[in-house]
């Protein structure tokens, strides 16, 4: 592993970095943030100053401790939802490869129907419907996003499903949780992990476009897509505050990419 | 000089592990117009990556390292592309071994035959779809007049594998090199192939580069014979001198794969322990894939299930292990009905019935190490855990021959292909089962390893009296292990007995067809063969 | 032919299932609004009139199945009801702007598609040189970037910086071709930039596959120039896989609509759909998200048909 990492890219280096920088301030905010997440502490849009290193926004609150809980929020939110739609759709693709049958026409077909759905037009028309929560966000996007995790560890569960050591075990007897445990999830991890981050990005982005618009995290919370929203007449004067947010984002979704780019470069040299 | 090709001091190198690496280590061969020299090795020999770098050509990552390519007076290494274009297709064309994804699949097949020589400025396509047709007939493939005007996927194996021979004949090259085109395909379809490959190199006088692993098939046409190893030269010498009088011990050893093993002595009348009685399939719940099945196997016995791809012999294994339950008849084992469904059977049941793979590589997890994959059958079926296990295993280990120390705690990945199968038989034995079904178990190993396990098989059964159900298409292997043969073709067994009935005429029609086109180390075979075939069909 | 035309009739045939089914769940969905759905959606200081009025604009009176009937009926017969917000047709505020949608997501199309397939083409027949890594990496940022981003980079620089084009996409009906293509080059360019960066990235792999197929080596070794190798062996069979790619592309065009028309105030239906959404005004989102899924079933019909029309596997010589 640290063989590895040493042998590691630069571009994956500096994906690592933007990572662990992004993971540190996410953990530590209360500590780094100089002033509190609701604060109000100075005039709308002041510029930066020593008082407030990055200047305020449109409320007057300090945008560096908006973007430090903001980051945290809108990192945390993402995790857990990805976290969440990777346990189910991995869960269900491997169940639905290993049994086949009816199982697998039923989630399969399930899948389908939500897929043909453009993802942001299910979610808008969910979150109208059942009003935009913490909760009901987390489900929603995860339910929805688990649909590709699902389709993914299903197909890379097949793959193994054919090999001869499946079979060998299931002649010997061997039950469902046993089979998955055992035989495919050690074999499915390396193209999962790469998935894991690739949906990582695709929800981050979710989450902040759905804040963007207005229907993600609810104000006063800080989250970087609703502060982009909220900051967006600043530009039209010359202020080029919403871009702070929008380019933290930005960076995060670049870093993770990098990690991943190098991660699948791994995997496919390794097959051939 | 006479040479229509000479390579001298060829180095190749591969690119892996971050460096490149040789592969093929200072081969040198002449080659006289009209002469076929067969290449042969087992895998890993190099003798593909020669074949191509004859033409100048080295595969992604690959690359020709030093040495000279001459071919008919030029100079192909460190030519330009350009130059290498012009002599590719024209001069020296090649035939691989997979037809199917050779053809482009956007493009009817005589359309394919006439691109290069229409390419290369020799004919107009209206005299290249002539001459295709001329040359389809000369290699017997069927209605030559329109088969070319078909897409690939309309053909069958064979007569694709035989359209692909046609097309490398289109810019008349003056020598082609074929790489392995028969090993894809069946025993019966094998013959029409080299049929065709003998009609080119003899009566259009073409010089030929024949690759392949078998050396009972090159002996059929080439002249000359070089046998390679680990990319470096063993042998080389006419046909039939080398087959008589072969110098290395490698070459002795390739020359022996087919020879007959001792028969053991038939003891008497033995246990039935398997006992199916008029058995039908089917995957799509309305054609059955096989009928009729009647099959037993006696203990301490080796029946051998033997068909062409497609006969459905694999499928009589699934049924037999219920991964596909049958749709009627009975199965017994041990004396005892069992239900048709894999998830209906008892533990017992399926500790008994063992099965190894074709494909040793596929067969083990990757994930896991040697310990683990011969400790879990003992823990799931006895309970043995801990001390005891690997103890087992150490002993099982001994039993097929592999060191204990050097290999239980290894990655079964880090094994070689013959060491896998090896693992496989040993994860079987932990189970003490009486009956193993062994599909196609050697069909994916170098000869000279596949010998090493068939003997390895034989000496467990005999310390055993284990029963061994052999699923096989290739005939050699029957010949060597079998105590009793049942030949399957299009779903039905066609014929069944003790070996000595089933090997001694009168055979059926079927069984007829396919003794008689296993190739022999004699290098008359073919000729013998064809010219009978020709007296009795025409 | 036979049977292409079977698939292709089996594939009509799913896509209007899946329509139905969806029309259903979003039908349902509004139904699961916990508690009675009136006095939820007016909140507690409604009058008993206008709960009364909202009930009967929703048909809530009668059993569902009926509802639902009549629901799918009005709605392919191109009535919508009437929004809860103004009272005024659902149909009436949802055509012009799906026009205007349809406007903007085709114009970036017929920019994104072309362009993307070419230099998708470029960095998969010269891999690995810097050209490929070049736009490797470029994409793998734009791909990163949330569209907003992209958008207000370009309102930063062209808008506000150098004053070449409006921030704001404003149209109306009375405007002419000219000014409607100057209003909308940024929402365009920015879904070009999105688009065009996950399009690339996909045609370069799918090329790449093709490229390493054993036919393909089979050409050189007969000797055909690169040129005829690309345009003969490579192209026809590249055809299928990269139709596919611009289908799943679609998604993202839909999905990158409705964030740009947000940005740039486009009177777009995206822009209807989350306005709606906000103020929970139901028939507009019903209408809204079905018209929206409908357009996405044939855009993806509309590409598998060529897939299938393309892949020469399914081809047969009627010999």
């Amino acid at each position: 592993m640290l063989k590895l990492l040493r042998q590691s890219p630069l571009s994956a280096r500096i994906g690592m970095g933007i990572v662990m920088l992004n993971i540190l301030v996410a953990l530590f905010a209360p500590l780094i943030a100089p002033y509190g997440e609701t604060s109000v502490v100075g005039d709308v849009w002041e510029s930066s100053s020593a008082k407030f290193y990055i200047g305020t926004d449109h409320l007057g609150r300090d945008l560096l401790t908006r973007m430090i809980y903001g980051g945290r929020n809108t990192i945390a939110l993402a995790f857990i939802t990805t976290a969440i739609s990777f346990l189910l759709g991995s869960f269900l693709g491997f169940v639905s490869a290993v049994k086949g049958a009816w199982t697998d026409q039923l989630l399969s077909r399930a899948v389908d129907i939500i897929m043909a759905f453009p993802t942001l037009i299910f979610a808008l028309m969910i979150l109208s419907v059942l009003g935009s929560s913490i909760p009901t966000l987390i489900f929603t996007i995860a339910i929805l996003d688990s649909t590709r995790v699902y389709r993914l560890s299903r197909a890379v569960a097949m793959d193994i499903e054919v090999m001869e050591f499946v079979e060998a075990a299931r002649l010997r007897g061997e039950g469902l949780w046993w089979l998955i445990r055992h035989e495919i999830l050690p074999n499915a991890l390396p193209p999962l992990v790469a998935e894991f981050g690739l949906r990582f990005c695709f929800v981050f982005l979710f989450i902040a476009s759905l804040s963007f618009l207005g229907l993600g995290l609810q104000p006063p919370l800080a989250d970087w897509g609703g502060m982009v929203r909220e900051n967006s007449g600043a530009i039209t004067f010359g202020i080029f505050i919403p871009l702070i947010p929008a380019g933290a984002i930005a960076f995060l979704t670049v870093g993770v990419n990098l990690i991943v780019d190098w991660f699948l470069h791994l995997s496919s040299g390794l097959h051939e | 000089m006479n040479n229509l090709l000479e390579i001298k001091n060829l180095y190749l190198e591969a690119f892996y592990e971050e460096q490149w690496q040789p592969i093929v280590h200072n081969i040198s061969l002449d080659l006289k117009r009209g002469e076929v020299l067969g290449l042969i090795g087992e895998s890993g020999a190099g003798k593909s990556t020669i074949g191509l770098a004859a033409m100048g050509y080295a595969r992604q990552g690959c690359r020709i390292a030093s040495g000279s390519i001459n071919l008919d007076g030029k100079e192909l290494f460190g030519a330009s592309q350009e130059d290498l274009r012009v002599v590719r297709g024209s001069k020296i064309s090649y035939v691989a071994q997979s037809a199917a994804a050779s053809f482009n699949p956007a493009h009817r097949v005589i359309k394919q035959y006439s691109e290069a020589p229409v390419h290369h400025g020799l004919m107009n396509h209206a005299e290249a779809e002539k001459e295709a047709v001329e040359i389809y007939r000369r290699l017997f493939l069927p209605n030559p007049e329109k088969i070319g005007y078909r897409y690939p996927h309309e053909l069958s194996g064979g007569q694709l594998q035989r359209a692909m021979v046609a097309m490398a004949m289109s810019c008349h090259p003056e020598i082609i090199v074929f790489d392995e085109p028969t090993t894809a395909l069946d025993v019966t379809t094998q013959i029409e192939v080299l049929a065709a490959v003998k009609e080119i190199t003899e009566k259009m006088n073409k010089a030929a580069l024949y690759i392949t692993h078998d050396l009972a098939v090159v002996a059929q046409v080439a002249h000359r014979i070089m046998v390679l190893r680990n990319g470096r030269l063993v042998e080389i010498n006419e046909t039939r001198e080398l087959i008589k009088n072969p110098k290395e011990k490698y070459t002795r050893e390739l020359l022996n794969v087919r020879s007959l093993r001792e028969n053991k002595t038939i003891h008497e009348k033995m246990d039935v322990i398997l006992d199916i009685k008029d058995v039908a399939a089917t995957y799509t719940g309305y054609d059955n894939v096989v009928e009729d099945i009647d099959l037993t196997v006696r203990k301490g016995r080796t029946v051998a299930l033997v068909g062409e791809s497609g006969s459905g012999k694999s499928t009589v294994a699934k049924i037999i292990t219920g991964l596909l339950p049958a749709i009627n008849g009975s199965i017994k084992f041990l004396g005892k009905e069992l239900p048709r469904k894999l998830k209906d059977r008892k533990k017992d049941d399926l500790r008994k019935m063992q099965m190894i793979y074709q494909m040793p590589d596929t067969a083990l997890n990757p994930r896991q190490t040697v310990r683990q994959v011969i400790g879990r059958p003992l823990e799931f079926y006895f309970g043995i855990r801990g001390k005891k296990a690997e103890d087992r295993i150490r002993e099982l280990l001994v039993d097929i021959e592999l060191d204990p120390d050097h290999y239980i705690g290894r990655l079964t990945t880090e094994l070689s292909g013959g060491e896998k199968q090896r693992i496989c038989i040993a994860r079987a034995l932990a189970a003490e089962p009486e009956l193993i079904i062994c599909d196609e178990v050697t069909s994916a190993l170098d000869q000279l390893v596949a010998e090493g396990i068939l003997d390895l098989l034989q000496d467990l059964q005999n310390k055993t009296d284990m029963a061994y159900l052999f699923i096989t298409h290739d005939l050699a292997t029957v010949k060597a292990i079998a105590d009793k043969i049942v030949i399957m073709l299009q779903g039905k067994i066609v014929e069944q007995g003790e070996k000595k009935e089933i090997l001694s005429p009168p055979h059926h029609e079927y069984t007829d067809k396919l003794l008689a086109s296993v190739p022999e180390m004699d290098p008359d075979w073919l000729d013998n063969l064809l010219e009978k075939r020709a007296s009795t069909f025409i | 032919m036979k049977n292409v035309l079977m698939l292709i009739f089996k594939r009509c045939g799913a896509s209007l299932i899946t329509i139905f089914i969806i029309s259903l769940i979003i039908f349902i969905g509004v139904e699961m609004l916990p508690g009675d759905v009136a006095e939820t959606v007016l909140g507690q200081g409604a009058t008993p009139e206008t709960v009364e009025q909202f009930r009967k604009a929703l048909k809530l009176d009668l059993p569902p199945h009926i509802r639902y009937g009549a629901w799918l009926n009005d709605f392919v017969h191109g009535d919508f009801g009437n929004s809860l917000a103004n009272g005024r047709p659902v149909a009436g505020l949802i055509g012009w702007r799906l026009g205007n949608t349809l406007f903007l997501a085709l114009s970036t199309a017929m920019i994104a598609i072309p362009l993307a397939l070419i230099l998708g083409m470029i960095a998969a027949f010269y891999r690995n040189t810097f050209f490929d890594k070049l736009i490797s990496t470029t994409t793998l940022s734009f791909i990163s970037f949330p569209e907003f981003f992209i958008a207000y980079i370009l309102i930063s620089l062209l808008s506000v910086k150098f004053n070449i084009f409006p921030s704001l996409a404003v149209i109306d009906p009375e405007m002419g071709l000219g000014s409607r293509i100057y209003a909308i080059v940024l929402p365009s360019l920015t879904l070009t930039f999105v688009v065009t960066a996950h399009m690339m990235r996909q045609t370069r792999a799918a090329i790449i596959n093709v490229l390493a197929s054993a036919y393909i080596e089979m050409a050189e070794i007969k000797g055909i120039r690169r040129l005829r190798i690309i345009a003969l062996h490579a192209f026809p069979n590249s055809l299928s896989p990269v139709i596919n790619v611009i289908a799943v592309n679609m998604a993202y065009l839909i999905v990158g609509v409705v964030i740009v028309e947000v940005v740039f105030v486009y009177p777009g239906l995206g822009q209807l759909l989350v306005d709606s959404v906000a103020k929970r005004d139901l028939p507009v989102v019903q209408a809204s998200g079905l018209v929206f899924s409908v357009v996405y079933i044939f855009l993806n019909l509309a590409a598998d048909i060529l897939s299938m029309l393309s892949n020469p596997r399914l081809r047969q010589s009627q010999i």
